[in-house]
């Protein structure tokens, strides 16, 4: 069996809403797919078929080489699901709502006693485990989360978006479990609106939008595409925007943009590049309140596949 | 299996017999401490029903039975039923606020019976029956009421009334299952617990009643249930309120328990 997970030519229709366009998604076991969108480019509703919540209208999915409608109870037996927003009872406790998990997997009490304190143990919740998880922080419900889809050691994991709205230290601390999980063997389909965690997790990436790929590759042929880093410069001054945008020019090659008020962008190559924009304008005197070197952001990925910037940023400048 | 082979795998799901059983009761277990946990949530089935016996028994007590005793007597066995079916109504608005959480989602991604979760709601709330029959005995006892049978038939009346509320309440898992929302699931069940629950001969005897009134309290299921709890309580004839609640119970579970099951099937 070549794929952990494969979708082909979904469909999914919501009334006259399509939320799925023939979408294909596949990933070799022991990989990372990330799938990169928008919000409301079906992320979710792929997820929600891949692990047997939702049927399809059109195309195919398998687990395992096992069809997610006709074999839907077998691929639950495969498959670990942790949701965009945590998915525990907040009325029981971290141990309560692991248990609970293992019993429903046919645990004998005992044995989900023992994996949900290791569980615990290992996401760092041991001393909550006695407490109902509604007092519980945001990061540490996403942690329970995570630990209660793995109480049945699935090959598959779905992780729908499960660092949005965290900080970056308890992201890195996902980000984290995430590796050791791929390094125990499993294979995880990761959604993120984030390039930057698709970057540091995936194998591949699939960027998706209304319902449909529009890229496919690794995180380095897709950065290839889209502009692998970017350098962005506020000047103290408004007045000299035009002095920076042309130091970005000459050192880049490339013309700079200017996604808002008093900032220029350009994408470049490797990092010698920024120390060369330090070097020149200091040399020009331009003082900067923001000089930094990131990756693109998704609206910028988009803009840079599509021509278009993604509709939420749109309805931002709007 | 290619991806699994280099695993270690420590045989954790081995199939062990009656699975929807062990899963149905572990998540009544969840039920249950959810339900102790916010012990507000059991107001409807202790205060309430203390009001009802008290603004029936001193309202209309001396009106309809010419003394407050006699009436708490008549009333008593009757209002039983009452709070333990309006009880139920709970259960659906409880399952129509959960399954629009992530846990539901959660469940249904699991390698279990589809009817699991519903009968778990519906076995966990049977605390809530247990409690009612408990806080009005209690009540009662400090008014005045005394049982004029003997224990073995209170239990028994405890338990029939008990199971009808059990039974009733998959028509509200039903509601639960279709309605948007948990508004919704109360709006409908209380149109359909008046009639039911004051559609008897609870506070007044049916002979004062009009003819079509008097018409539907003999069909009514919840009569039936009344009378069985009078009669097993009070004295009197037993045997046939007994089996027609019995009926009513059988073909409430097997009417709307698939329904309902099929319906939380189909919603997404």
């Amino acid at each position: 069996m070549e794929h952990a997970f494969e979708a082909e030519g979904l469909v999914k229709r919501y009334g006259k809403t399509t939320a799925l366009a023939g979408i294909d998604l596949a990933a070799r076991p022991g990989t990372v797919l990330g799938v990169l969108g928008p919000n409301g480019a079906g992320k979710t509703t792929a997820v929600r078929i891949l692990a047997t919540l939702l049927r399809p209208d059109g195309g195919r999915a398998t687990v395992g080489g096992l069809d997610v409608v006709r074999h839907a109870a077998r691929v639950r037996r495969m498959i670990g699901l942790t949701g965009q927003y945590a998915s525990v009872d907040e009325d029981l406790t971290g141990t309560q709502n692991l248990v609970l998990i293992g019993q429903l997997l046919n645990l004998r009490t005992a044995e989900a006693k023992v994996r949900a304190a290791e569980l615990l143990a290992e996401f760092d919740l041991t001393e909550a485990a006695g407490r109902p998880a509604k007092t519980y922080s945001g990061g540490m419900r996403r942690r329970l989360d995570l630990a209660a889809s793995l109480v049945g050691r699935p090959d598959v994991i779905y992780l729908d978006e499960p660092t949005t709205g965290l900080d970056p230290a308890k992201r890195d601390d996902i980000w984290n479990q995430v590796r050791s999980l791929v390094a125990d063997g499993a294979t995880v389909l990761l959604t993120t609106q984030y390039l930057e965690e698709a970057d540091a997790l995936a194998d591949e990436i699939s960027v998706i939008d209304h319902g449909r790929v529009i890229a496919h590759g690794t995180p380095a042929s897709l950065k290839a595409v889209v502009g692998g880093q970017t350098i962005l410069v506020r000047p103290a001054d408004p007045a000299r925007l035009a002095d920076a945008a042309g130091v970005l020019a000459a050192v880049s090659g490339h013309q700079p943009e200017s996604p808002s008020r008093g900032v220029v962008t350009v994408p470049v190559d490797g990092d010698a590049a920024f120390t060369e924009v330090v070097k020149r304008l200091d040399l020009l005197g331009i003082g900067v309140t923001e000089l930094s070197l990131r990756l693109p952001s998704l609206d910028e990925v988009f803009f840079s596949l599509t021509g278009q910037h993604t509709e939420r940023a749109e309805e931002v400048a709007a | 299996m290619t991806i699994t082979a280099e695993r270690v795998l420590p045989a954790p799901v081995a199939p062990r017999p009656f699975g929807l059983v062990r899963h149905s009761l572990a998540l009544a277990r969840r039920s249950l401490i959810k339900t102790l946990r916010s012990p507000e949530q059991l107001l409807d089935v202790t205060l309430q029903p203390v009001v009802f016996v008290v603004v029936f028994v001193y309202l209309l007590g001396g009106a309809v039975s010419g003394s407050t005793h006699d009436y708490l007597q008549l009333l008593l066995p009757a209002i039983m039923v009452q709070t333990t079916v309006f009880g139920g109504m709970a259960t659906g608005v409880n399952l129509n606020t959960d399954i629009r959480k992530g846990v539901f989602d959660r469940f249904r991604s699991l390698p279990i019976g589809r009817s699991a979760p519903l009968i778990g709601s519906v076995l966990g709330d049977l605390i809530r029956y247990v409690v009612a029959v408990v806080s009005l005995f209690a009540f009662g006892y400090v008014l005045g009421f005394r049982v004029e049978t003997d224990l073995l038939s209170a239990l028994a009346a405890c338990l029939l009334v008990i199971l009808f509320a059990f039974s009733l309440s998959w028509a509200f898992v039903l509601v639960g299952m279709l309605a948007r929302e948990p508004g919704a699931v109360q709006g409908i069940a209380f149109l359909a617990l008046f009639p039911l629950t004051f559609g008897t001969s609870m506070i007044a005897p049916a002979a004062t009643m009009p003819d079509w009134l008097r018409s539907w309290v003999a069909v009514n299921p919840v009569s039936h249930v009344m009378d069985a709890s009078r009669g097993l309580l009070l004295g009197g004839p037993v045997a046939g309120p007994v089996l027609w609640s019995l009926f009513w119970s059988a073909v409430f579970v097997l009417v709307f328990g698939p329904l309902a099951v099929r319906a939380y099937r189909r919603r997404t």
